[in-house]
């Protein structure tokens, strides 16, 4: 079940997206999610056909990305559910007291398609760039804030190092958790406060865990010369081609038009 | 009193592009008082295999049986069996979390719901089994060498009485004489109180020395279950499965060939060494 | 003059158990001299908790003794203006395979160590192609080393010390996580690195069987070394290694068992090829 999350994770293939430019791809995906929120309807079939061009230019198989989504579920669920039930207009069907109106149908399948379309895009970028190239890419954007002393690459290194470590973690989880079970561990009866109780010997020896393996990477790092980012250099350094020069063009009339379909209310 | 598999198939993400098949048509019953050892390299479905006797794992097709009864039927209490079979998986002293020693172990047998007093009776005769005396009742697991923590670890699946212990490579980066000491201990408890043992091992020569029976898997298959004798014998089988026989093995077969009328089917120290001083004075006489 | 060299070294790790009271010191490392030259491949023994480990953090300067002097290529590594060089010259591969490798991606992780010490874009490529070939991992270059076993992940944390183009590599119990045939990988590789490159090996382990090839064994106990010499000196010493909580591999335990009943066979035999010979004269 935990392995199921995507978001944030890597798959490795030889495209234009995986080989573009992280800092493209991070203001696109920037992008992309404003417009979302800047179409009202008819918009939406160009947010559909980018989506659907990124994802086959991507050849990151489409049943990876959709297994991503059953994270947010209960999520959507709510969404959905709260949007037709709670927004008030013209009654499509009545039960009891509980009015389904038109506004909410097309409300709740708004902030569907909006936030579906919101993970897939996000989760095209993660599933496209290495973590260390998208920390290099988000290094790279905030870097003017170096100048105010916003410790960018310190922050950088920390992502890139949490994003290793989550499968590490999940997979160390499920194993004291089967441990804890031999034991006669019960994570799933009794109420709130006494499941809170029993997350105790997962949690406790997971912390620790965590602590140990934070020791031995920083001494790892320590041995390889780590000393932050000053006279560091870089093996992969993010110098845009004309292929990303090419794909600033291309999202520049996307959001260009987007803006037209905000101002003229499609 | 016996467990048994019968023809389980497992697999992991199944309809998936990932499916893996990490057990197939495996069938074993592993009797009462038996000491068996597990082998097969990394990935030949060892670490799924024994989470299945417990129920930690519910196989895609097939049956466990514990005392004849099938563990997946509907109102089976898991929690119950897993007092009986008892895993102890590798490393086990991560899963360690109270503040000292002795309030650790008791954490199985409070599961069990025992009462406090029958508890820590429980708690310190599993640890006078694995070989830390009081002085350790009252110690943070945390200050611990590792090599106690290891056997504090053991000590609290021992602490639930089981019938049937299974360990999960329990002497993984000890020294020599740390898993001696341990594997020692574990012949003991087979011994004097009649538990079923079942030890996965990457060591022939731990494995030699302490079961009776071993099972070899491959590739998610049973490739051999019968007498160390008899497994090591296919020796080539196994070094093609990216195994090995123990080195005593070896050296039996090397002398053999040198014309030397040796046993070749001695696997430890103790029997090579027989052996060869038989042959020598044969040679003599 | 030997790359590595330790005059008089001891360390006590400090335990502070209240505020204000004396902190209690424990010796890890107690009057430790080593002489080590360039090209060799060293062996350090020792039972858990023996130093070894305390040792092995010396060398590369993670930790700065408490009293004697130790030296890499003559530098001292209680010299704060020489750290990284010092660590660039001493690399260290450790135990856990999972919690050393920083980067996400294989090369990505080669080349963490070149990047901080700040060698231009090319040459880090460079270096990383040789480092990936000479461990053999060329075609694993774009894996996540989460999806490797462990033999592999360490002998990407050995190509990372590599790129860094060290002259002397430590490692720490490399194989104690690993199965057997991970311990071979590793071994090889780190042999191969000895003999083809001349890298100074420093293996630290507790498995008799990794230091039947070293040029020189040092077996450390309570932190002092007790026996050195050539592995088949400290071998034959086999009733001292156990009372160290140690052992040998299991031939010589055979030679050793069948000496002891009377068979006329030479001391510290290492292998089944002497061991035959030695019988079937």
């Amino acid at each position: 079940m935990l392995r199921d999350i995507t978001i944030g994770q890597y798959y490795p293939a030889d495209s234009v997206l995986h080989r573009m430019d992280p800092r493209v791809k991070f203001i696109g995906t920037l992008a992309y999610i404003i417009s979302l929120f800047l179409f009202h309807s008819w918009g939406y079939v160009l947010g559909t056909v980018f989506l659907i061009s990124m994802i086959v230019l991507s050849k990151v198989p489409f049943k990876f990305m959709v297994r991503g989504l059953k994270s947010i579920v209960v999520l959507l669920m709510i969404t959905l559910v709260f949007n037709i039930l709670f927004t008030p207009g013209e009654a499509v069907v009545t039960i009891w007291k509980i009015h389904i109106t038109k506004e909410g149908l097309i409300l709740a399948a708004r902030m569907g398609i909006r936030l579906i379309f919101l993970i897939i895009g996000a989760s095209i970028m993660t599933l496209t760039t290495t973590p260390n190239q998208l920390t290099d890419g988000l290094e790279s954007l905030l870097g003017p804030l170096k100048k105010i002393h916003v410790p960018v690459h310190e922050v950088a290194m920390m992502m890139s190092i949490a994003l290793r470590f989550i499968p590490i973690l999940l997979e160390e989880t499920d194993k004291i958790m089967k441990a804890q079970m031999a034991r006669g561990a019960d994570f799933e009866s009794g109420n709130l406060i006494q499941k809170v109780k029993n997350m105790i010997p997962l949690l406790v020896p997971l912390f620790i865990s965590a602590f140990r393996r934070a020791n031995d990477l920083a001494l790892a790092m320590e041995a390889r010369c780590y000393h932050g980012g000053d006279g560091r250099t870089q093996m992969k350094p993010l110098r845009y081609q004309k292929r990303d020069y090419a794909a600033y063009a291309v999202l520049a009339v996307y959001f260009g038009i987007s803006i037209l379909c905000a101002v003229f209310g499609f | 009193m016996s467990v048994e598999l019968k023809d389980v198939t497992y697999t992991y993400s199944p309809g998936t592009a990932y499916e893996m098949h990490a057990l197939e048509h495996v069938s074993m019953e592993i009797q009462d008082g038996q000491f068996v050892g597990v082998i097969g390299h990394t990935g030949s479905g060892k670490s799924t295999l024994v989470q299945h006797f417990n129920g930690l794992i519910r196989p895609t097709s097939g049956h466990v049986y514990y005392n004849g009864e099938d563990i997946w039927q509907e109102g089976y209490n898991l929690r119950e069996l897993r007092s009986h079979v008892g895993l102890v998986f590798q490393y086990p002293e991560h899963q360690l979390f109270e503040t000292d020693v002795l309030t650790d172990v008791c954490f199985g047998p409070k599961n069990q719901g025992l009462s406090p007093e029958e508890c820590k009776e429980r708690a310190k005769e599993a640890l006078q089994h694995v070989g830390l005396d009081e002085s350790y009742y009252e110690k943070s697991p945390f200050e611990l060498s590792g090599g106690q923590k290891r056997r504090v670890a053991i000590a609290g699946v021992l602490a639930m009485n089981p019938s049937f212990l299974i360990l999960d490579e329990p002497t993984a980066g000890l020294d020599p004489k740390g898993r001696d000491e341990i594997l020692d201990q574990l012949a003991l408890l087979h011994e004097t109180r009649g538990i079923s043992i079942m030890l996965v091992s990457h060591s022939m020569e731990d494995i030699a020395r302490y079961v009776e029976r071993i099972i070899v898997m491959n590739k998610g298959h049973v490739a051999f279950d019968d007498t160390p004798k008899e497994v090591f014998s296919h020796y080539k089988e196994l070094e093609e499965m990216g195994l090995a026989a123990p080195q005593m093995t070896y050296i039996m077969h090397a002398l053999k060939e040198r014309g030397m009328d040796v046993d070749v089917t001695a696997t430890t120290v103790e029997e090579a060494r027989d052996s060869i001083l038989k042959a020598l004075k044969k040679r003599k006489a | 003059m030997g790359i590595i060299r330790a005059a008089k070294l001891g360390f006590d790790y400090f335990r502070y158990e209240e505020e204000g009271a004396e902190p209690e010191a424990t010796r890890a490392i107690d009057d430790v001299n080593l002489d080590i030259q360039a090209g060799q491949f060293i062996a350090v023994l020792g039972h858990n908790g023996s130093g070894k480990s305390t040792l092995a953090k010396h060398i590369n300067g993670l930790l700065v003794p408490t009293e004697g002097t130790l030296w890499v290529d003559n530098m001292d590594t209680s010299e704060e203006e020489d750290i990284w060089k010092i660590r660039q010259k001493a690399g260290m591969v450790f135990q856990n395979p999972d919690n050393q490798i920083i980067g996400s991606v294989v090369e990505e992780d080669v080349g963490f160590g070149p990047e901080n010490i700040g060698i231009p874009t090319e040459e880090i490529w460079k270096r990383v192609d040789e480092s990936l070939q000479a461990t053999g991992m060329v075609a694993y270059r774009h894996h996540s080393p989460n999806k490797l076993s462990g033999g592999q992940k360490q002998r990407v944390a050995i190509a990372g010390v590599m790129a860094m183009r060290p002259e002397c590599i430590v490692l720490d119990e490399p194989t104690a996580m690993l199965d057997p045939n991970g311990r071979k990988e590793v071994l090889k590789a780190v042999r191969e690195l000895n003999e083809k490159e001349g890298v100074t090996v420093i293996l630290i382990t507790h498995y008799m069987e990794e230091v039947v090839f070293a040029d020189h064994v040092f077996v450390m106990d309570q932190g002092r070394v007790v026996m050195q010499g050539t592995p088949r000196e400290v071998f034959s010493r086999v009733e001292e290694l156990k009372a160290l909580r140690l052992d040998v591999p299991q031939v010589t335990l055979l030679a050793h068992e069948l000496k002891q009943a009377g068979v006329e066979i030479p001391d510290g035999i290492l292998t089944i090829e002497e061991l035959v010979d030695a019988l079937c004269q």
